[in-house]
């Protein structure tokens, strides 16, 4: 890093603060997409919201915020600095032949002000922008459409209650593109036709499909296809998408709605729909109702990108088919009213299953993105399961409660699937936490089951 | 379900010699076309993924020969009429009402509205 090429440009780049922990491997997932690599240009504070990257062409950084959800915007960098008089020099330093072709007197410009962790005055502004008349700006000022934007940004740091009076950090540089930040409104599961109880946010799925690198025409596939709603983000990327679920209702869009105020489910209310509702439906390959335990596909490398968020039992329950004896023992165990159909299938079960679906059927570099629930006080990063096949890319929790959150693991098809691998991570013994009657649901459960145990005891009294 | 699907998935019965239970066969009441925009890029993508044969019979079995060749010409990937017609069998003919039949087994899987039921009971997995 020290050697810095001189292809490499310096860009900033502007983050949403917002899932902190996802921001770092999306970029770096995008990136190596258009080719790329990360690179700092120090180490990178990771919860900032400002970043300096080397960056290859400007067309990379383009193509970076064409698909990033968890950046504001990215700049050409043309001066750094930690006080105004340090930035002044470091623009003085920058080359002035790489400045001109956008300060030319036929064009027109504004500057524009970006505060963190603090408001400016409008005085105050007007100041901080005249300050820079030493740069050759030969344009014309336009503020409602101009050719070119430049951005002051300034860093007040991260504590609200302890705001400095002079910037940490003060940037300047030629704006270059946004990010799509909009896609979280626009996809807002709010207005989504057709909705499961466990729909995912949708800038968590489109994280998800850039952690997966999911590129056009790529194959995605996710065998908890519920409602559809992580297929959405990856058809939006240009992706093919397939799903399927054991649940026959919720594929064919029947049964109870999940809508406040809506008791059935409509008539067009299927994943197809959902995709047409985006304009995506030409994306729409198929959704099965089948069993993920029971792979339905024939060998071979089929998919590009596996994108999943399995059932654990908290809002929708975890099944596979079961038979009736097994059902009767099940339904004796639970604690609650339902009477499943399917007999329960073990968390353990459930990621075994996946990774081993996903190192068999994915295509060599293919990425499998998937939540993996997590019960904290146990947590250690030996229980992330493992296979031969596939190399941990990212993990970055979400929390959901005190003592609980989930984890969103990326993994990558490294080696080439063979009939011998199929059980030897089961060896080394660390899925022992998610051993056992459905370990996650009953520590998530605890409070609960408790209460209910304590009020079986007094009732027997 | 469309024809593309078909040809990625096969049967899982319990017991089935290694390889067995592809293709399906399909028994099919109702097939509809349903025009998909045009995309050779991912066409060709696909073709090597593709059991070339088994293709060929299911077009064949829903009435929509496709005038296939019986292999792929090796420059496919520039052969554009080659690609729209690899493309309507593939993703524009659409089994809507009928039966997947695995060929090994004989144990059938309902297609109801599009949707494959691929579900098996514990006696049969």
């Amino acid at each position: 890093m020290a050697l810095a090429v001189p292809a490499l440009r310096r860009y900033l780049l502007l983050l949403a603060q917002e899932h902190l922990e996802f921001r770092l491997p999306e970029i770096t997932a995008l990136l190596s997409l258009y080719g790329g690599q990360f690179s700092g240009e120090q180490e990178i504070h990771v919860n900032s919201p400002f970043w300096i990257l080397n960056i290859l062409s400007e067309e990379m950084a383009r193509g970076l915020m064409k698909r990033t959800v968890c950046a504001k915007s990215i700049f050409e960098l043309w001066g750094h600095g930690r006080s105004a008089e340090e930035l002044y020099a470091s623009l003085k330093n920058y080359p002035v032949d790489k400045m001109l072709p956008y300060l030319q007197s036929d064009s027109t410009y504004k500057v524009h002000i970006h505060t963190f962790n603090k408001t400016l005055t409008q005085a105050q502004k007007i100041k901080k922008i005249d300050a820079l008349e030493f740069l050759p700006f030969k344009g014309k000022v336009n503020l409602k459409n101009p050719e070119h934007i430049f951005w002051i940004l300034e860093d007040y740091g991260m504590d609200p209650n302890n705001v400095p009076e002079e910037p940490f950090h003060l940037y300047f540089g030629r704006w270059i593109a946004d990010g799509q930040r909009e896609l979280i409104e626009s996809y807002s599961v709010k207005r989504r036709h057709f909705i499961g109880n466990t729909s995912m946010d949708a800038c968590l799925s489109f994280i998800m499909a850039n952690h997966g690198r999911v590129k056009p025409n790529d194959v995605v596939y996710d065998p908890f296809v519920g409602t559809g709603g992580l297929l959405i983000s990856s058809a939006h990327f240009g992706a093919y998408v397939c799903g399927t679920d054991i649940d026959y209702n919720t594929i064919h869009g029947l049964g109870k709605a999940s809508r406040k105020n809506q008791k059935w489910r409509g008539p067009d209310e299927n994943i197809r729909a959902n995709l047409r509702q985006y304009g995506l439906e030409k994306y729409y390959l198929d959704a099965l109702v089948s069993d993920s335990s029971r792979p339905i596909w024939r060998k071979g490398m089929l998919f590009d990108a596996i994108i999943t968020d399995p059932p654990y039992g908290i809002r929708e329950a975890t099944r596979r088919m079961g038979s009736q004896k097994e059902t009767v023992k099940s339904t004796e165990r639970s604690t609650e009213n339902h009477i499943f159909v399917s007999s329960n299938y073990h968390l353990s079960d459930i990621f075994f299953d996946l990774l081993k679906f996903a190192a068999e059927y994915l295509v060599m570099g293919g990425r499998l993105v998937y939540w993996l629930p997590i019960y904290r006080p146990e947590y250690t990063e030996e229980i992330i399961p493992r296979h031969p096949c596939l190399k941990l890319i990212s993990n970055c929790e979400q929390m959901l409660s005190s003592h609980t959150s989930r984890r969103l693991i990326t993994m990558e098809k490294v080696k080439e699937f063979k009939d011998q691998d199929q059980n030897s991570y089961l060896l080394d013994g660390q899925y022992m936490p998610y051993r056992g009657h459905n370990s996650f649901r009953e520590k998530y459960f605890s409070g609960v089951t408790k209460r209910i145990a304590k009020e079986e005891k007094d009732n027997q009294k | 379900m469309k024809l593309l699907t078909h040809n990625l998935l096969s049967s899982h019965v319990r017991g089935l010699r290694p390889g067995g239970g592809f293709p399906l066969q399909i028994q099919a009441s109702e097939v509809r076309v349903r025009p998909v925009p045009f995309n050779a890029a991912f066409v060709a993508r696909l073709v090597p993924r593709l059991r070339w044969a088994a293709l060929l019979e299911a077009a064949e079995s829903l009435g929509h020969p496709s005038e296939l060749p019986p292999e792929p010409a090796p420059d496919y990937e520039a052969d554009e009429p080659f690609l729209r017609r690899v493309h309507h069998v593939l993703l524009e003919v659409e089994v809507l009402e009928g039966v997947l039949q695995c060929p090994d087994s004989g144990r059938r899987f309902p297609i109801s509205k599009g949707i494959p039921n691929m579900l098996l009971s514990e006696e049969e997995a």
